[in-house]
């Protein structure tokens, strides 16, 4: 019978029980810092400096999950995204440097400059498989890779990440119930951040819970605050640890927030001031920090060294995306078919 | 040459293929315990097991999704839609994800998978289960597109179409099921872009898009009588498709006709048109004629759909049109 778990916050006392060493956490902040100044800079870059065009999809308010998420699994696990994917890349160790070429359109991307924003999370080379900028399309095709890592009896196990938005589309429920039926080792996290663009999940969700819509197709349900690092990443190493040992899928909902709009230009300002405010007092890396303080498991001056490292990786990205140069337009057309077998 | 049916060559190129290949895995509705609804998957599951020949839920959106994924980690899955009237379900999969892949990765990605389907226009099915709708998927770069008219071609066609790198959607002619013809018991494949000429001819070029290659040839036969000497084209492949050896044969001819079971507004006689136009401006004495369904839904009542559909005698009159 398929449950629903609520994860409880883990006292800072038990870390090392979950194998939160000082460097572990130490990672994790990092990586977290990595993706929010990437993004401050991605935002600057669009708003202020007019430099970066189209579409952008920010995580910013999200990073807990997708640091706690691939921390938790094996680095030759796979992962499928989504247009708002940056961190997700990020956390799956693409290069930053490739991510923010491929955002300013330059063939030094890890798509060539093709697939842009909404795609920038396209590097197999660290098992960051693909990423779609279509709600919900992800999910079948996550299917389609459990379903082939369990026909190879692989010992890897595949993670979708999508937004409460994905839901309620078609391709989420032909896609959960396949992958719940053939008990494929997936992990499928929901990033509940509360709004699908600007519709809230209670105008559009008709279930109780995302999570009681989770538990309905038989699998194995967890909810975690999502703004929360430590509890994701025990959710997640809980979960992978039963996707790759049983071949079942287990479903994540990660209650988060986005700090920002949909893209990159909205506001967001049709939501309430105080929920805004409310949520940023829980800022995931604000919580994290503070925490880190508290208990005395990093000092304030390891926590800056931390973050003018990443500040400078960041710095950096932005110099290599722009010395690239745009594919010539005559070679696009080698990248429609694969040749040979 | 011993003679097998179109469904029994289809057959016999998975099977060949699944020996050939154990990443050759088979997917769709009712394809494994019900032996497929067409039987071209008869077999299969006794001798390859439920892994690898896997009955999926009604659930076309995730049948294609899930090939894709499934091509995504090195495997090469042969997906079955039942009719080509379900594939607007798994539009979003074919079209927007799988075709595009590799483009939008920059090259990383690699999206070897089959989707087969076949039209049953003839077959009294009605507007739903009935139409053949090539336009609406070989105007998608990144997709090939199969549409093969003999038995021969189905199984050359559909071996090559499982070892090709790139997502090809393999459409079968219902109606051609239980068609015969001579299909070679040694090994062989047909590349994917290579027209096939099917008669020579001096006065016009009939090209035909699968189940109406049979009916060019029995056109052609019939414009002999009359002294008119046909050359019949079956273009085997709409993506890629031969425009040349469709340009050459007009450059000789000087006239052309298109046969095709799809809506004739928008429709692959229109793409071929077009192109031979561009090519070939110079060399045409006469019009070019579409022989294609008229532009409304398929009725369900026989004897309309009779009428409804392209057949030789429609192309003959095309014929007689555009030769003094």
């Amino acid at each position: 019978m398929a449950t629903i778990t609520q994860i409880q916050e883990v006292p800072a006392n038990d870390y090392s029980k979950h194998g939160l060493t000082k460097e572990k956490l130490r990672q994790m902040l990092q990586k977290m810092l990595l993706l929010r100044k990437f993004e401050e800079k991605i935002e600057e870059l669009f708003i202020v400096k007019g430099v970066l065009i189209g579409p952008s999809h920010l995580y910013l308010g999200q990073e807990a999950i997708a640091v706690g998420a691939m921390m938790a699994m094996e680095p030759t696990d796979l992962t499928v995204t989504t247009y708002r994917g940056h961190g997700h890349a990020l956390a799956k160790d693409v290069p930053a440097k490739l991510c923010m070429a491929e955002l300013f359109g330059k063939s030094t991307g890890n798509c060539k400059g093709l697939g842009g924003s909404m795609h920038v999370a396209i590097y197999p080379e660290t098992g960051s498989l693909y990423a779609t900028a279509i709600v919900g399309s992800g999910i079948p095709i996550t299917a389609g890779v459990g379903l082939g890592l369990k026909l190879k009896k692989s010992k890897n196990i595949v993670a979708t990440f999508f937004g409460d938005g994905a839901v309620n589309t078609g391709a989420f429920h032909e896609g959960v119930n396949m992958i719940a039926l053939w008990k494929l080792p997936v992990l499928l996290f929901c990033e509940n951040n509360q709004y699908a663009m600007s519709t809230p999940v209670k105008r559009a969700v008709s279930s109780p819970s995302i999570a009681e819509r989770a538990r309905a197709y038989g699998m194995q349900t967890m909810v975690v605050d999502g703004n929360d690092v430590v509890s994701v990443f025990v959710a997640a190493k809980a979960a992978a640890e039963k996707a790759r040992r049983n071949s079942e899928p287990v479903f994540l909902e990660c209650v988060t927030y986005k700090m920002k709009g949909h893209g990159v230009y909205d506001k967001g300002d049709y939501r309430p001031k105080e929920e805004v405010a409310e949520w940023l007092e829980r800022d995931p890396i604000k919580v994290f920090k503070e925490r880190l303080l508290d208990r005395n498991l990093m000092t304030q001056k390891e926590i800056d060294e931390v973050e003018s490292a990443t500040q400078r990786e960041v710095e950096e990205a932005v110099t290599f995306a722009m010395q690239g140069e745009a594919l010539p337009f005559d070679q696009i057309k080698r990248y429609v078919y694969a040749e040979g077998p | 040459m011993r003679e097998l049916t179109y469904a029994d060559a289809l057959r016999e190129a998975l099977r060949e293929e699944m020996l050939r290949d154990p990443n050759v895995i088979l997917l769709g509705e009712e394809i494994g315990v019900f032996n497929g609804v067409y039987k071209v998957t008869r077999g299969l599951l006794d001798e390859f097991g439920p892994d690898r020949v896997r009955d999926t839920p009604i659930s076309e959106a995730a049948i294609a999704g899930a090939a894709v994924g499934l091509a995504l980690v090195g495997m090469r899955p042969v997906a079955e839609i039942m009719y080509m009237d379900f594939l607007p379900i798994c539009m979003d999969e074919l079209a927007t994800q799988a075709a595009k892949m590799r483009f939008m990765s920059g090259g990383q990605l690699k999206v070897p998978m089959v989707l087969r389907t076949q039209y049953s226009l003839g077959r009294q099915h009605g507007a739903q289960h009935s139409q053949f709708t090539p336009a609406w998927f070989f105007q998608v770069p990144g997709l090939k597109v199969v549409v093969p008219a003999t038995p021969y071609d189905a199984k050359g066609l559909l071996k090559s179409a499982i070892r090709e790198p790139n997502p090809v959607l393999f459409l079968e002619g219902g109606l051609l099921y239980r068609t015969k013809g001579p299909v070679p018991e040694e090994e062989y494949t047909i590349p994917l872009g290579k027209a096939d000429t099917k008669r020579k001819g001096d006065d016009v070029t009939i090209v035909g898009v699968s189940r109406l290659v049979g009916e060019a040839l029995t056109a052609a036969k019939k414009l002999e009588e009359k002294g008119v000497s046909a050359e019949v084209i079956d273009v085997r492949t709409l993506q890629p498709l031969d425009l040349g050896t469709i340009v050459e044969s007009v450059k000789r001819t000087s006239r052309l006709i298109i046969a095709s079971d799809d809506i004739k507004t928008g429709g692959v006689g229109s793409e071929i048109s077009a192109a031979v136009i561009e090519n070939a401006f110079d060399y045409l004495d006469a019009p070019v004629m579409r022989v294609a369904c008229p532009d409304t839904p398929i009725p369900f009542s026989p004897p309309l759909e009779q009428q409804y559909m392209p057949n030789a005698d429609k192309i003959v009159q095309a014929a007689d049109q555009i030769i003094g």
